[in-house]
């Protein structure tokens, strides 16, 4: 029984039904909402002041303490802007889309857990409700590009359709051998079931949901979507304002909310000793982000055909290689210490990835015309 | 260091080549005239011996009676150049052949002259304005534009 | 049923931030591919050469800063040169070894910027940038010593250079060579053998050695397809016979070998600065030459390796205070015909690329 139904329960003995119905939720859905949005601000904040440190420079330092206040003074600078639409644009779908990037984003939140018993609704198949709900924003991305009625938009949103679907499938391999292993579909079950976290039990399984995950949420390697110095800004290039802030908001909760989802996965969730649960589910996202970061700031870009050929010839064959090993040992193995597992997947791992490096190399590309 | 081919000695070559095309000649450079333009070119590049194979610079100089066409021309394997030359007399419509179709490096260079001085290279594939936008009244490197 | 598909016009620029300035390039693109390349240049045309033809021929000096402003002091430098060929001037030793310096630094200069920024256009975010620009930095401090100033630097005259040193410079110049070499090390454990970056370059936007020569590539794209062409050693002006440094070639002509031989290129220039560091003789900085200066009717055409390719200087003289034509070849220009065989059949980030790789510089393009 989660804190909210304990809340709820506790309510309808004093209060009529629908209102301990109600309060609750919304009182769940605020709190949720004040750390997600104060996490973002955050994590703006901390990956402008990593950026500068890898690229040797101080980054944002100057508003307030360690420049921490300069995310909001972003904020108050994108929401003073004038929104303009452009006026070939599809008018309606062009004002939807930052609400259809934004809103799944934020239900993915849902089912994080951060505690024991702290989650907002402790669904079942928890795992398949964040893989539905995440592939809405490719929606939203594909509607900003074609409703802007921009070249580089337009490029953009095919651009977007190809990555998201490509890149679901691995990603959903790689979870597929998580849930094997745990037993269960629900997110608390999953992390209850981690006294390893699966990093050590499924190191490949991590990697390529951690790539591919990357690439969902258009991060560098794989920004392929904004890729700034060449298609300009990709689906937001007609977005000012308080639109342009949502695609903003957006992609940091995007980054947020993975990095949760990558916390909860794989790193153990919330479980840690010594500190509070939250502590530790905020330290795993922040270590996580880091390492997103630190790609970001390292690595150039992929080209399209070699991104849809990393998804479909590397991480898609590993995954499922991956699936059908974790398969036999959660069958075979299972019984005798976890640790032997550890040990078998890391050879696994490193063998694979070995064997892929050297069979599969990216690069050609030229198209007789 | 490059050596510069002495003028009259090149002449003389092209001249045994295209009698008549030669229209002067001194040591710096050799002036052909624009009728021939296109074979001396052809000529320069194509001779083992010379081996023009590579067009440095093309510009064009106005002396206020005649338009000069200028070619640098040099050979990458026998580090030699030369100086080409071609004069149009005619004001209105200064014409010379296009070399574009030897050295493509012309492409670029001969839309400038055209743009700028007004030279019009008879078989360019793209004889456009480059600098400046299309429409615009006059050539600016001319001497008479003021 | 065959799906009916139309070609779809792109126009990149002139705003665009990969375009390194106001450059437009008119593509056409069937999906991702680049079918056509159409360039568009001239947005940032100032009329230099006719400017020129109205100013003495030391009033033009300030003028050539304005053309390649990554590399000026090459540009003071190919135009003193041409003067000085044309006129018949005699220059010190010292300032021919002034020169060298100033010129080899601004190369590297130039290739720290060219390469930071190619990176930049593989979608780097800006990171080998400002590594680069830490190195740019302490360059342009040195420029600044020299000279007071930091981008048009206007150092150079007819018959030297405008003063002699700062004495706190040699030092700190011999700092910087001795320290440059460990860095250049650092960019290419950084970069050199990145996975990202070999796939992404390998074999793009190769230009074939006889396309190369064909259209007059010159400088860092013209040696990427092997051919061994460096005017500092095809046609050695100033002093440049006196110093030991080898030239790096490329295999095929790849955006890589582009980049492969930038890199190369800066381990020589502190080559070349080394040595001139140690020869540098003492003297005169300038020689004396007449203020309005007329040099004898005639033309010349004066050309050096600038960073960026042959830059040349046509002059014409009618023994009147000001040249009766003053003609540019600019390097990027020229190197810019070849861009469409490159880009052809390859996808729009490609484009990118290949634009990156040729180092181009608008303020030279349109003059």
């Amino acid at each position: 029984m989660t804190l909210l139904e304990q809340f709820q329960l506790w309510l309808g003995s004093i209060w009529p039904g629908w209102a301990a119905y109600i309060v609750p939720a919304i009182v769940g859905i605020v709190v949720v909402l004040g750390f997600v949005l104060t996490m973002v601000i955050v994590f703006i904040w901390y990956e402008r002041r990593l950026l500068g440190r890898f690229q040797v420079r101080l980054g944002p330092n100057r508003l307030g303490p360690e420049g921490i206040f300069q995310p909001i003074a972003t904020a108050v600078k994108i929401l003073l802007k004038e929104d303009i639409v452009p006026t070939k644009s599809d008018k309606v779908i062009h004002w939807l889309a930052p609400v259809i990037v934004f809103v799944p984003v934020l239900m993915i939140f849902a089912v994080v857990p951060f505690g024991e018993r702290a989650i907002l609704t402790d669904l079942n198949v928890g795992v398949v409700y964040v893989v539905a709900i995440s592939s809405i924003s490719a929606v939203g991305i594909y509607m900003a590009g074609w409703a802007s009625n921009n070249k580089y938009g337009l490029i953009s949103a095919l651009r977007a359709v190809a990555q998201m679907v490509s890149y679901e499938l691995p990603v959903v391999l790689a979870i597929l051998g998580v849930v094997l292993m745990a037993g269960s579909l629900s997110m608390t079950q999953i992390v209850a079931s981690q006294k390893i976290p699966f990093l050590l039990l499924q190191p490949l399984g991590f990697v390529i949901f951690f790539l591919g995950t990357v690439a969902e949420m258009n991060r560098s390697p794989f920004d392929l979507l904004e890729a700034d110095s060449e298609i300009v800004a990709g689906y937001h290039i007609e977005y000012s304002g308080m639109k342009f802030a949502m695609f903003y908001l957006g992609e940091y909760g995007h980054a947020l909310a993975y990095s949760c989802i990558i916390a909860t996965l794989f790193l153990s969730g919330w479980q840690g000793p010594l500190l509070p649960p939250i502590i530790w589910l905020v330290i795993k996202v922040m270590a996580v982000f880091f390492v997103i970061v630190w790609m970001r700031s390292t690595l150039p870009r992929l080209r399209v055909d070699q991104l849809m050929a990393f998804a479909w010839k590397g991480l898609l064959p590993m995954a499922i290689i991956n699936l059908f090993i974790v398969a036999a040992e959660v069958l075979w193995l299972s019984e005798i210490t976890p640790w032997l597992m550890v040990a078998v997947n890391f050879v696994f791992a490193g063998v694979l990835v070995l064997l892929w490096s050297k069979l599969f190399t990216l690069g050609g590309g030229r198209v007789e015309v | 260091m490059t050596k510069a081919l002495n003028g009259e000695e090149v002449a003389k070559k092209i001249a045994k080549k295209f009698p008549g095309s030669i229209a002067a000649a001194d040591k710096a450079a050799v002036v052909v005239t624009s009728k021939s333009l296109y074979q001396v070119a052809e000529f320069l590049k194509n001779t083992r011996t010379l081996d023009f194979d590579y067009l440095t610079n093309l510009t064009a100089v106005d002396y206020t009676d005649y338009f000069e066409v200028v070619y640098h021309l040099i050979s990458l394997r026998h580090n030699h150049s030369v100086v080409l030359k071609a004069r149009c007399y005619d004001r209105d419509k200064p014409a010379v052949p296009s070399v574009v179709s030897l050295w493509r490096a012309a492409d670029f260079q001969e839309r400038e002259a055209y743009d700028l001085m007004g030279i019009i290279f008879e078989g360019h594939p793209n004889l456009k304005r480059l600098l400046l936008w299309e429409g615009f009244v006059g050539h600016p490197l001319r001497r008479d534009y003021l | 049923m065959a799906i009916r598909t139309e070609p779809f016009i792109l126009n990149m620029g002139p705003q665009h931030p990969s375009t390194h300035g106001v450059l437009r390039l008119r593509v056409t693109l069937d999906g991702e591919v680049v079918t056509d390349v159409e360039l568009v240049m001239g947005y940032l045309h100032r009329g230099i050469e006719k400017l020129g033809e109205n100013r003495t021929y030391a009033q033009i000096i300030p003028l050539t800063d304005r053309l390649d402003y990554v590399a000026s002091m090459t540009n003071n430098f190919a135009y003193v040169l041409a003067v000085e060929k044309l006129a018949g001037i005699e220059v010190p030793e010292r300032a021919e070894y002034l020169r060298i310096i100033m010129a080899e630094m601004m190369r590297i200069a130039n290739h720290l910027m060219a390469v930071g920024f190619f990176l930049n256009d593989l979608g780097a975010m800006m990171t080998p940038v400002l590594y680069m620009w830490r190195e740019r930095e302490k360059l342009l401090d040195l420029f600044e010593m020299v000279c007071g100033q930091r981008l048009t630097y206007n150092y150079m005259r007819i018959g030297g250079v405008s003063h002699d040193i700062p004495e706190e410079f040699l030092p700190a110049l011999k700092r910087f060579v001795a320290e440059m070499p460990g860095f250049i090390d650092e960019y290419d454990r950084l970069l050199s053998q990145n996975e990202v970056l070999l796939a992404r370059t390998k074999g793009v936007g190769i230009l074939p050695k006889d396309t190369a020569i064909n259209t007059a590539a010159s400088g860092p794209v013209l040696r990427a397809s092997d051919v061994k062409w460096d005017i500092r050693r095809a046609d050695p002006y100033s002093i440049y016979d006196r110093f030991d440094f080898e030239i790096p070639v490329g295999t095929v002509g790849d955006c890589y070998d582009r980049y492969w031989v930038r890199m190369q290129e800066m381990r020589q220039s502190v080559r070349i600065l080394e040595q001139a560091i140690a020869q540098l003789p003492e003297g005169e900085a300038c020689a004396k030459v007449p203020q309005l200066l007329r040099p004898p009717v005639g033309e010349v055409y004066g050309h050096i390796e600038a960073p960026k390719g042959e830059l040349g200087f046509h002059l014409v003289s009618d023994n009147s205070i000001a040249p009766y034509r003053f003609h540019i070849r600019a390097p990027t220009l020229i190197n810019m015909t070849a861009l469409k065989d490159m880009a052809i059949g390859w996808k729009v980030a490609d484009l990118i690329i290949i634009l990156g790789s040729i180092d181009v510089c608008l303020g030279e393009i349109d003059r």
